[in-house]
């Protein structure tokens, strides 16, 4: 079980959503994919065509930037945010 | 008169709504609304009224949104919004219309999704797609976008479709297949002045005879076609110049249509002399009347965007119009006056007037 941290902008979308979530999985895409069970709607939020990370939003575990393909250590904590960008 | 009007208004910054009352004198902002997102162009949906916004944001991609209360709480969904995981990923929801028994969503880049459940969920008009004429498709300044959505008022199998610098396109079969509809419609930047697509099409709207009289505002004049598009014939003498991004026609008068010129294409793409004006026609383009009452007459350096005309269905018909820099005009009078409903906004990408009781 993996410890997911949410950006308000996102949780914003989809009201009553918490800004933590726990999540399952052995990479970011399972993780991913858990989180849109729980939050039907959110992986097109936050995937893009390919499967890919959205352009202009990054994934970390445990600190370090992460792809779809990045393991899920034991009780790993996962950071989705929005990259600086816009106007 | 009791209807009330509500003023829908898209911009990069989210959408915005003006509560009107009933002499359409008095407004009330509400906004920024859809988080803030970009916002293309919202509409209504018929029969339920609910409003349906077209929106892609920088972070979290493109999405319908939906409200059932007139903007008091929204939903959002592209479910199915996609080209595939090998197709190109779609930037933003240009343009989101009703048809009968349908919502249509235009998307870049250029295509058309279509949705029979209220826009939760979408699936990809591949017709269009697979025109032949697709891989020769070029974005224009704006992007590769399909950004107006003509259905057929009675017959769900037909439907136009504008797309900027590829041209208009019309289904007879629901979608199966499409042809171009682009004759006698000027390229002035192609080597053939009159190829059969690659026309660039800002705005097309359907007047309200019927089904066969559409105009349009392009890059390269404005143009009249009394035949589903069949064949087009320029009625841009009598207006300053032919370029210019917005059109409206008449809810109930077939010949009369509204545009916004600009100076020109190469001119900077701002008010003709900086004075701004509503041209109008009530003869389907043999002559063009100007209105500036109301409207600023100097030092006016803006644009009006595609989407950022709208009318009402009231009697006498109320004409609107957001700038680039920010101001929404109104007239209640058929463009004949105008007057300022709101200022400092964002810049205006769309207006809608939707009768809401």
């Amino acid at each position: 079980m993996a410890v997911v941290h949410l950006p308000r902008s996102l949780v914003a979308l989809f009201p009553g959503t918490p800004r933590r979530l726990g999540a399952t999985g052995a990479t970011v895409a399972e993780v991913i994919a858990d989180l849109d069970r729980q939050v039907p709607g959110l992986a097109n939020r936050v995937l893009d065509a390919g499967p890919a990370i959205r352009t202009h939003l990054n994934v970390f575990v445990a600190g370090e930037r992460a792809s779809l393909g990045t393991p899920i250590p034991a009780g790993a904590e996962v950071h989705i945010i929005p990259a600086v960008s816009g106007g | 008169m009791s209807d009330r009007l509500a003023l829908l208004v898209g911009t990069p910054k989210g959408a915005f709504i003006l509560d009107g009352d009933p002499d359409r004198r008095s407004w009330e902002l509400r906004g920024p609304l859809c988080e803030g997102w970009p916002v293309h162009d919202i509409s209504v949906e018929p029969g339920s009224g609910a409003l349906l916004a077209a929106a892609g944001s920088p972070w979290f991609g493109p999405a319908v949104w939906r409200s059932d209360d007139l903007g008091g709480t929204w939903t959002h969904s592209s479910e199915g919004l996609t080209y595939g995981d090998d197709g190109p990923a779609i930037r933003t929801v240009w343009n989101v219309t009703s048809g009968p028994g349908a919502i249509y969503a235009g998307v870049e880049p250029a295509g058309l999704f279509r949705s029979t459940d209220g826009g939760r969920t979408w699936a990809h008009v591949e017709g269009l797609t697979n025109h032949p004429t697709r891989s020769q498709w070029q974005p224009g300044a704006g992007g590769l976008c399909l950004h107006s959505i003509v259905p057929h008022p009675t017959d769900p199998s037909r439907v136009w479709v504008g797309i900027s610098a590829v041209g208009a396109f019309e289904t007879r079969d629901g979608g199966a297949t499409w042809e171009t509809r682009n004759k006698g419609v000027r390229a002035d930047f192609h080597p053939d002045k009159y190829p059969e697509f690659g026309q660039c099409v800002h705005k097309l709207v359907i007047a309200a005879d019927g089904g066969e009289r559409l105009y349009q505002q392009n890059h390269c004049g404005v143009y009249r076609s009394l035949d589903g598009g069949r064949q087009w014939a320029e009625i841009t003498p009598g207006l300053p110049s032919d370029f210019g991004f917005p059109m409206a026609a008449h809810p109930r008068d077939p010949m009369t249509v509204w545009t916004i010129p600009l100076n020109g294409a190469e001119r900077g793409r701002f008010a003709p002399d900086a004075r701004l004006g509503v041209w109008r026609t009530h003869d389907g383009g043999e002559a063009w009347v100007r209105s500036g009452d109301g409207l600023p007459q100097e030092n006016a350096y803006l644009g009006v965007l595609r989407e950022a005309m709208a009318v009402d269905r009231l009697d006498p018909v109320g004409v609107y119009f957001g700038t680039s820099t920010g101001q929404l005009y109104g007239s209640r009078d058929e463009g004949r006056s105008w007057g300022l409903i709101a200022d400092h906004l964002p810049p205006i990408w769309s207006v809608e007037a939707a009768v809401v009781g």
